[in-house]
């Protein structure tokens, strides 16, 4: 295991991705400090100032200072990729994991995931923040619901190799029963794609949250999501740039972070790319 | 003057900053019609030495760091990729052992047989084809004209294998390389495989280098052979002195573990141990860790190939092989 | 003195999903078809033929890998073919199976005391000291150090990984051990290493093997009893001496004589055997090796021959008898 760490670290991209959504996360865990003044503070008569030494960030037509605005979105932001991370781990290898080794339940669950799928993403989250009403917790379900379907089918294709592999085979003949083979065969086995998985997904949240706060279905306002600061600052794109501009340059190194981390779990564990005996 | 002159061939893995030698200053050459096999176990560079001749080492990550290969006039460690493509099919042809990830899925065999002699060849589309079924036929494929259209997947292994055979002859080469054409067959298709290389080339004139690690292929078609261990070549020999009069221990050993069907013995005399790991060989002779022969002078300077025997062209590589040979 | 293991019209037949949109029964693969034999204690019946003749069907069904579609396989007192979940579990002990490819027969996420101690634990024992010194003496047992208990999979060569699936195969102390081509894919003088080990371990614990293995040379070796099949079918079975030095059907005959040589002074000595394997999905009528014997009658085309001891403990299926 630690051969596998000692490669990841030896990674450009992956270490690159580390290092940048280190900043992101360091940001996030420090905001109370980072963001001096309340992100939902009114201050009428300082609205639309430019970033300067007062105000780094600026601040929107509320006066509210964008610095703490965006590194309280950071928060928000991480805390929701993990939430949506979190919830297709559990739920994703559950119905994948028992789909692809229960032969009898299979179709009949693949099937369930194909209608699932059959959503375009997008309109399926917003359906469902539709329906349970906006916020925060809303918005992380939806978005995990259009995913996991994609999950599960990630983990069933590893799921059906590995059943078929020969230690599975002694294992059986050895007399181990379904309980054990899962746990300590099967599952383990099959965390390599799972885990690059994972790492994309969180991206895939955190732009997901994003839009659906753009369109007013995520977290209501004030709350300040990325998605939130920038929709909000849509329509002042001319007389003030940053309150859109700079939430959106965050968004992309914190997806951009992710998706290199993403690159280089995929090149290390990818069982394909190492050496032959 | 013989056909293929490998001098000083030296082949090298890259793992990350580290380079390994897959083969190690080896030598050799190849007379033309002669069947030459080249014999060893896993780790020993034998598939590495037919895959640095035909410029097909596995990219990035292998290379041929020193030698020279010299063909028909040429050094083909020195042409670029567009002149060895001339060479290979045409010059010299290759012969893989797995027939199913070596034929394309999705063509006909037929089809990729005549885009080999059409790579090569002016001719026109049915030139081509009836060259194609004659060649079809010459490997033993009954009724070729209706197997053209088969699909590789349509075809046992053994008719995979001769169709791979056929390609690599379709344009008459001078030497063929074949890589362990027989381990992934049946011994009854073996046999007929071997029966049907030995034909071709006293019919078509051609070389054979055979791989394999099977010293019964050796005995079945080999003029000359040659053992490697560990990325250099210990022994060299005319075939009937190489299982008469094995001169190094390794040989001897390989000999004496295989299994036959004459001797009553009930166990096999086993060598002991493991072929080494390439990223740290032992100094000097790298079989002396397993030998029975082994003393302290072993592990200077590793011993160079030297006359073997009274027979012409066997040479082996060890420091005691008058003691050996007199035990 | 009844034999260990008993085998009785042992049956296997694939039914092969339907080709899309065609019509009719599914095809059927006939991988195994009636097959009997018996096996001794402390005996190696080695079982031979080329791919596809359903050996190593045969194998995984008496370790109920497979499920047979029909016969009896009796093995201390029970009919394995027909034992409950429960009571498997229990006989799984007696009887256990080393498979050919040492790369994938270990899980790469386990250590090696880990994949040793697994049956152990499964049949009831605790991860504790006397657990664990056990594991330490069958990695001794089978060549290795107990140091190694530690590593995991991918540090060792194949022989050695063979040599890790054996201690795991001997974990639960069984009487019968299949090995599915346990040999065919290693190097030939580690191969005679493992041949070596298992007739050690054969003298020792008084195990018995099935050998499933397509080279008779290493089959000569390591059997006291030899049993050939074509094409789902057991063609000829005999005492190792009877079968080599008087093979009666003319596809022993034929497999032997394509044994490679081990002197180049034999050369040009063999018949090679003409025609392809047939396949399984569709196999000839009467005497399935029909098509390829040189000795065909008209009769084998119709009549499917019978396996009939001819000459005492040496059983053959063939007209010319």
């Amino acid at each position: 295991m630690s051969d596998t760490l000692r490669r990841l670290l030896r990674h450009r991209l992956f270490v690159t991705g580390l290092v940048l959504l280190g900043i992101v996360v360091t940001v996030a865990v420090l905001a109370p400090i980072l963001a001096a003044s309340d992100p939902n503070r009114l201050a009428m008569r300082s609205k639309f100032l430019p970033p300067s030494l007062d105000h780094p960030f600026g601040t929107d037509n509320f006066g509210r200072s964008q610095l703490s605005r965006v590194v309280w979105g950071a928060r928000l932001s991480l805390v929701m990729g993990l939430s949506v991370v979190a919830l297709n781990a559990v739920f994703g290898t559950l119905l994948g994991a028992v789909s692809g080794y229960f032969r009898r339940l299979d179709n009949m669950l693949m099937r369930f995931n194909d209608a699932l799928m059959a959503f375009p993403a997008i309109i399926l989250a917003l359906a469902i923040t539709a329906a349970l009403g906006a916020s925060m917790i809303n918005a992380v379900i939806a978005i995990a619901v259009v995913y996991i379907p994609r999950t599960a089918r990630i983990v069933r294709a590893s799921v059906l190799v590995v059943r078929e592999t020969e230690y599975v085979q002694a294992a059986v003949a050895a007399g181990a029963g379904t309980w054990r083979i899962l746990r300590h065969h099967i599952l383990p086995n099959s965390m390599a794609p799972l885990i690059i998985q994972l790492s994309f997904l969180f991206a895939y949240a955190v732009i997901s949250e994003a839009t659906l706060s753009f369109l007013g279905l995520g977290a209501p306002p004030p709350t300040p999501t990325w998605g939130n600061i920038m929709s909000e600052g849509r329509q002042y794109m001319r007389e003030a740039p940053w309150i859109i501009a700079i939430p959106g340059v965050a968004l992309a190194l914190t997806v951009m972070s992710l998706n290199l981390l993403g690159d280089g779990l995929r090149d290390v564990l990818d069982p394909r790319l190492k050496v032959q005996q | 003057m013989s056909l293929l002159a490998v001098q000083g061939l030296r082949t090298v893995f890259a793992a990350g900053r580290r380079e390994t030698a897959a083969v190690d200053d080896i030598s050799f050459s190849v007379a033309e019609r002669e069947v030459l096999a080249v014999v060893g176990e896993s780790g020993s560079g034998k598939s590495v030495t037919a895959l640095s001749i035909m410029g097909l080492l596995p990219q990035p990550g292998a290379r041929v760091a020193a030698g020279s290969v010299h063909f028909d006039g040429q050094d083909l460690l020195t042409l670029d990729e567009r002149a060895m493509r001339r060479i290979r099919g045409k010059g010299i042809g290759m012969v893989f052992q797995e027939p199913m990830t070596a034929l394309h899925p999705l063509f006909s065999i037929g089809n990729q047989l005549v885009e080999t002699i059409r790579a090569h060849e002016r001719l026109s589309v049915r030139a081509g084809r009836e060259r194609a079924v004659a060649m079809l036929r010459k490997v033993g494929i009954a009724a070729p004209e209706r197997r053209f259209d088969d699909y590789p997947h349509q075809l046992s292994g053994g008719m995979r294998q001769r169709v791979m055979i056929a390609i690599a002859l379709a344009c008459h080469p001078k030497l063929l390389i074949a890589d362990e054409p027989t381990t992934a067959l049946d011994v009854t298709i073996q046999s007929q495989i071997l029966d049907l290389l030995l034909s071709l080339r006293d019919e078509l004139g051609m070389a054979l280098i055979i791989v394999t690690h099977n010293m019964g292929v050796v005995a079945e078609i080999a003029d000359r052979a040659l053992v490697m261990y560990a990325g250099r070549i210990v022994e060299e020999a005319a075939v009937e002195d190489l299982f008469d009069r094995p001169a190094h221990p390794y040989t001897r050993g390989l000999l004496a573990s295989m299994p036959t069907l004459d001797n009553e013995r009930r166990r096999l005399q086993a060598i002991p141990g493991l072929p080494p790991d390439p990223a740290s060989l032992p100094p000097g002779c790298r079989f002396a860790p397993r030998c029975s022969w082994q003393v302290a002078a072993c592990a200077g300077a590793g011993p160079a190939l030297v006359p073997a025997s009274s027979a012409a062209g066997h040479t082996a590589a060890c420091l005691r092989l008058g003691e050996i040979a007199a035990s | 003195m009844s034999p260990l293991l008993q085998v009785e019209g042992l049956t296997k037949h694939f039914r092969l999903r339907r080709d899309g949109l065609r019509r009719g029964p599914a095809p059927l693969l006939r991988a195994v078809d009636e097959v009997s034999f018996t096996v001794a204690a402390g005996e190696t019946l080695g079982l031979v033929g080329e791919s596809g003749c359903g050996k190593s069907t045969v194998g995984r069904m008496l370790v109920r890998l497979i499920e047979p579609t029909a016969g009896r396989i009796e093995f201390l007192g029970s009919d394995l073919a027909r034992l409950s979940p429960a009571a498997l579990r229990r006989r799984r002990r007696d009887i256990q199976i080393i498979f050919q490819d040492p790369f994938g027969a270990l899980n790469p996420r386990m250590t090696v005391a880990e994949i040793v101690m697994e049956p152990l634990l499964i049949h009831g024992a605790r991860p504790d000291e006397a657990t664990r010194a056990r594991v330490a003496a069958l990695l001794e047992h089978v060549g290795l150090a107990a140091h190694h208990a530690g590593r995991y999979p991918h540090q060792f060569s194949g022989g050695q990984r063979q040599r890790i699936c054996i201690a795991r195969a001997l974990a639960l102390d069984p009487k019968f051990i299949v090995c599915d081509e346990a040999v065919s894919a290693l190097d030939i003088s580690i191969q005679a290493q493992i041949v070596n080990l298992l007739q050690d371990l054969q003298d020792e614990f008084g195990l018995a093997y099935l050998f499933i293995a397509h080279d008779l040379s290493v089959v000569k070796h390591i059997s006291h009893r030899v049993a050939v099949m074509y094409l789902g079918k057991l063609v000829e079975i005999a005492d190792k001496k009877s079968l080599y030095a008087t093979p009666r059907h003319p596809y022993t005959q034929a497999l032997l004589a394509a044994v490679p040589i081990t002197n180049p002074r034999d050369r040009g000595r063999k018949a090679v055997l003409i025609g392809e394997i047939p396949s399984a999905l569709d196999p000839p009528t009467g005497c399935r090796f029909h098509t390829r014997c040189p000795h065909v009658m008209p009769v084998c085309r119709e009549i499917e021959p019978l396996l009939e001891e001819t000459v005492p403990g040496h059983r053959v299926a063939c007209h010319l008898e």
